[in-house]
Formats: C-alpha cells, structure tokens, sequence
C-alpha cells in the first residue's frame, strides 16, 4: 500500500468538516474524489498534505507513518517533498516564468543546480505540452495552460503521489480537455493521483476507485463500474442523477 | 526683470542647485532607505503575526501619525537635549523623516503585503519551500510591486519635506535660499527659484518611476 489514511477528523469552529474519513491507495492508483458542495473533499486532501492541521487521524505514506494532527515540521517537509498538490486556482507564482515556476522548488529547496533543474523543468514541460512557453509569465497564459504548468510543476519533484483540487473547475468550458487529457496521460504512466473533481467522464473511465463524500464522511466507494452503475446509498444515486441531469 | 534681480538669480541659482545635490538629496536618500527598512520590518511584523512585537508597531504608527512632522522635529532636536540626549542636526532630521514616513509606508506595505493571494504561500510550502524562502522569492517581490507607485509617492513627499529640516539648522537647499534672502531680499525671485529646483528634481524623479514601472510591469498583470 502507497497511502493508508485513517480516521481523519477535523472540525472548524463547531462544525464538524470531516469525521474519521479513512482511505487506502495503492500505487498507481486513480482515486476520484466526488461530492457536494461542502462535503468535504478539499479539507480533507489539505490535511493529507498539511496545508490543514487535521484534529485527529494518521497517515502511512510511503512506508512511513505520520500523526497527522501531531506531525512535526521535519515530517510535514518530507511528506510535501514526496507529494505535489494541484489547486482550483493553479496559484503559479506570479512573479516567476514558466520556467522559474517549476524550478524554483528545484533550486531553493531541492539545492539542484541550475542547470540540471533546467533540464528537470524542461521536461516536466514537455510531459503537459508546456516547453514552449519557457520565458512567459503566468499572466500571459491561458487558465488551461497555467494548469498544466502547475502539473509540471508538480511533477518536476517526481512525486509519489499528486494531489489535485478540481483542476478544472476554474477553467472555460473549452480549455478542460487539454488539462483531462494530461491527466488522463499521467494516469495511463502509472502515476498514483487523488482527484476531487466533478468531470464524471474523467472519473467513470480513468480513476480506478471512485469515493463518494457527503456531510464529512465517506458514503459509498469502490470501482468505477460499481459505483455508477449500481450506488448501494440513496445519497450517491441522488447525487449522480442530478449530475447527469446538468450534462 | 531688472538687472540686479537678474545677477542674483544667476548667482545663486548653482549655489542653491549645489545645496540641493550635496544636502537635500542625500538628506532624502538616507531617511527614506532609514523608512524603507522600518517600514519592510514594521509590516512583516503585521504580516507574520508576531504577537509580542505588534502593540509596539501600533502604537509607533499611532504616534508618529497623530502628530505633526514639524513638532517631532523640534521634540527630537530641541526638546531631547533638555534630558541630555543631544543630537546633530542633520542625524536628528534623517531621524524624524524616516520614522515619520516609516509609518505611513508600513501602512503601504503591509497592505501590499496582504494582497498577494495566499495561494502563494500555499503553493510555494507545496514545492517544499520554508516561510521565509517563499517570502523571499514570492511574496516580497510581489508586494513590492504592488508597493511600488505609492512609495515612489512616499519619496517625492519625502524630498518636498526635507525642507522643514530648515527649521532645525540643517543648511539644505531651502535654509540656504533663506540665507541668500537675508543679505539681498528677493523673496519672490529667491523662493521662486528654488521652488523651480524643486519641482525639477521632483519631475526627475517622476519620469524615474513610470519608466522603473514599465521595467516592473513586464510579468503582467496581478491576478486575483
Ligand atoms: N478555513 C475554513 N474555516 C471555516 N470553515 C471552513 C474552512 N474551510 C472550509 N470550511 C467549511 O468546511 C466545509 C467543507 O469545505 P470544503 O472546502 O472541504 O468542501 P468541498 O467538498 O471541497 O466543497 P466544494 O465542492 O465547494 O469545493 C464547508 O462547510 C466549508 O464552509
Ligand atoms: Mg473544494
């Protein structure tokens, strides 16, 4: 097993966010995360990488287990440097290039060398069809393109797993197929992702689990097939006949 | 314009000129690099949540902006002796200029500061960067950025200002002026002049900020 989470609470204020979510990954695994509105799914992939501090649940991530409520600054950094997080709002760094974007981690923290991070940058760019706009700021990028250098930049660290927030939702109608299809891509490659997103597509025919998450707590999971096909919950079915209905 | 006036306008005009190159400007340079770095810390203080440290950032900021810049300059040169704490003149006024405008610039960096998105910061912990190398190489330039037309307007304030520093003994270019006009009394032609002196270093300076914000503008624009 890649990624073993289990029994993640965490509460804002007096409301109660996640209530021992547990879930397990293995390598080369699509998870896609599905649910309404508030159910979750954000909170919980930012505990997974700590850009939330989750009250409660611990982790065994690459055969290394982590408190995650507890753990200490030198675990959280190993932890980040083993995972890539892709937001809604790609949040580039704005005052970089393409280029720096990705090699920034590279040289500040990895204390690559220039030029070999070049050549790590490059190539991540090139896996999301981004090598040809080294020298432009984010700026002056499509919101698809800018995606797919967050991608990139995720990938340069050569990550074990690639957490993604719904990669597309902030995009225009026509640029999501760009952004998909290097998903689908990585998928294909065997690169372990956990998805929130609500392209049904992408879930029903590239993620090989889906999970369902309502009010805090997982609803229903399994293959792809199953839960489309046959939803055990009432909650589930309610939820994926409405999608159905807005495609 | 009659000869005399003439004459005297010519005469003085490059004492008054040398006066403003080798006193106001650097008295300005100096209280604003002294403003700068107050301003930079006394913001990051705000920005990072220091808790301690931030009731003495408010109430600097309270104090320096609830009373006139021409009072703290005769506190600090004239009232400071009185318990021993004796101060040359033009020290006393890089002083009371760079924390005077220190105040209101922290302001404008802070603000600056706090409209980098904070996704930023997030994105930059996700590539594995620390606090501070994600301050460094993110957000302060960014917030410079933002910063940077309202503290070019912090230095042209800042120049016009150092004229109080006459007030206090420091011979910069306008106590000169007044020196001038006391053996010759020209007020309108002298004061006249040096206003000219001014306005010309303050043009300079303008031209200097839009061209530095072309340089700046090139990653385009902040997007939310
Ligand atoms: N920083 C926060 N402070 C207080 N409440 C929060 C915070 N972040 C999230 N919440 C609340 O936690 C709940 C779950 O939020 P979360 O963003 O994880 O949901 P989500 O499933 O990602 O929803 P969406 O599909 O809209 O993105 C929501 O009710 C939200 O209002
Ligand atoms: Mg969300």
């Amino acid at each position: 097993m890649m990624l073993e989470v289990k029994n993640v609470q965490k509460r804002f204020d007096h409301t109660e966010v996640l209530r021992d979510i547990s879930l397990n990954v293995q390598k080369g695994d699509v998870v896609a995360i599905l649910g309404p509105s508030g159910s979750g799914k954000t909170t919980f992939l930012r505990c997974l990488n700590f850009l939330e501090r989750a009250d409660g649940g611990e982790m065994v991530f690459d055969g290394e287990h982590y408190d995650l409520h507890k753990a200490t600054r030198g675990e959280i950094a190993r932890v980040r440097k083993k995972t890539a997080f892709v937001f809604q709002n790609y949040n580039l760094f704005l005052n970089k290039t393409v280029l720096q974007n990705v090699t920034l981690g590279l040289t500040v923290s990895g204390k690559m060398k220039k030029q070999e991070a070049r050549e790590v940058a490059v190539n991540a760019l090139e896996r999301v069809g981004m090598a040809g706009h080294l020298d432009r700021y984010p700026a002056q990028l499509s919101g698809g393109q800018q995606q797919r250098v967050a991608i990139a930049r995720g990938l340069a660290s050569n990550p074990e797993i690639i957490y993604f927030d719904e990669p597309t939702s902030a995009l225009d109608p026509e640029l999501i197929g760009e952004v998909l299809s290097v998903m689908r891509k990585l998928a294909e490659e065997g690169m372990t992702m956990l998805v929130v997103t609500h392209e049904m597509n992408f879930a029903r025919n590239v993620s090989t689990r889906v999970m369902f998450m309502d009010g805090g707590v997982v609803v229903e999971s399994g293959a792809p097939e199953q839960v489309f096909n046959h939803p055990q919950s009432d909650r589930t079915r309610q939820f994926l006949k409405n999608f159905t209905e807005i495609e | 314009m009659n000869e005399r006036l003439w004459n005297i306008l010519v005469d003085s005009f490059p004492k008054l000129l040398g006066y403003g190159v080798t006193v106001t400007i650097p008295l300005t340079v100096i209280s604003f690099a002294l403003a700068l770095i107050i301003s930079v810390v006394v913001a990051l203080i705000q920005y990072a949540d220091i808790k301690p440290l931030i009731p003495i950032c408010r109430f600097y900021i309270w104090v320096v902006r609830g009373t006139p810049l021409l009072v703290q300059l005769y506190l600090i040169f004239y009232g400071l002796p009185s318990v021993g704490i004796l101060i040359d003149a033009f020290p006393a006024a890089v002083l009371v200029f760079g924390f005077n405008e220190g105040a209101y610039m922290a302001e404008t960096v802070r603000g600056a500061l706090e409209s980098v998105s904070r996704g930023q910061m997030e994105a930059g912990y996700c590539v594995g960067l620390s606090y501070m190398q994600i301050m460094r190489h993110v957000v302060l330039p960014q917030a410079f950025r933002t910063a940077f037309p309202a503290l070019s307007n912090s230095l042209i304030s800042m120049l016009k200002g150092t004229s109080m520093a006459a007030t206090i003994t420091v011979m910069e270019m306008f106590r000169q002026a007044t020196v001038i006009n006391g053996r010759v009394y020209e007020s309108l032609g002298l004061y006249g002049e040096v206003a000219l002196i001014y306005l010309m270093f303050c043009t300079i300076l303008t031209w200097v900020q839009h061209w530095a914000e072309k340089k700046l503008a090139s990653y385009g624009g902040t997007k939310a």
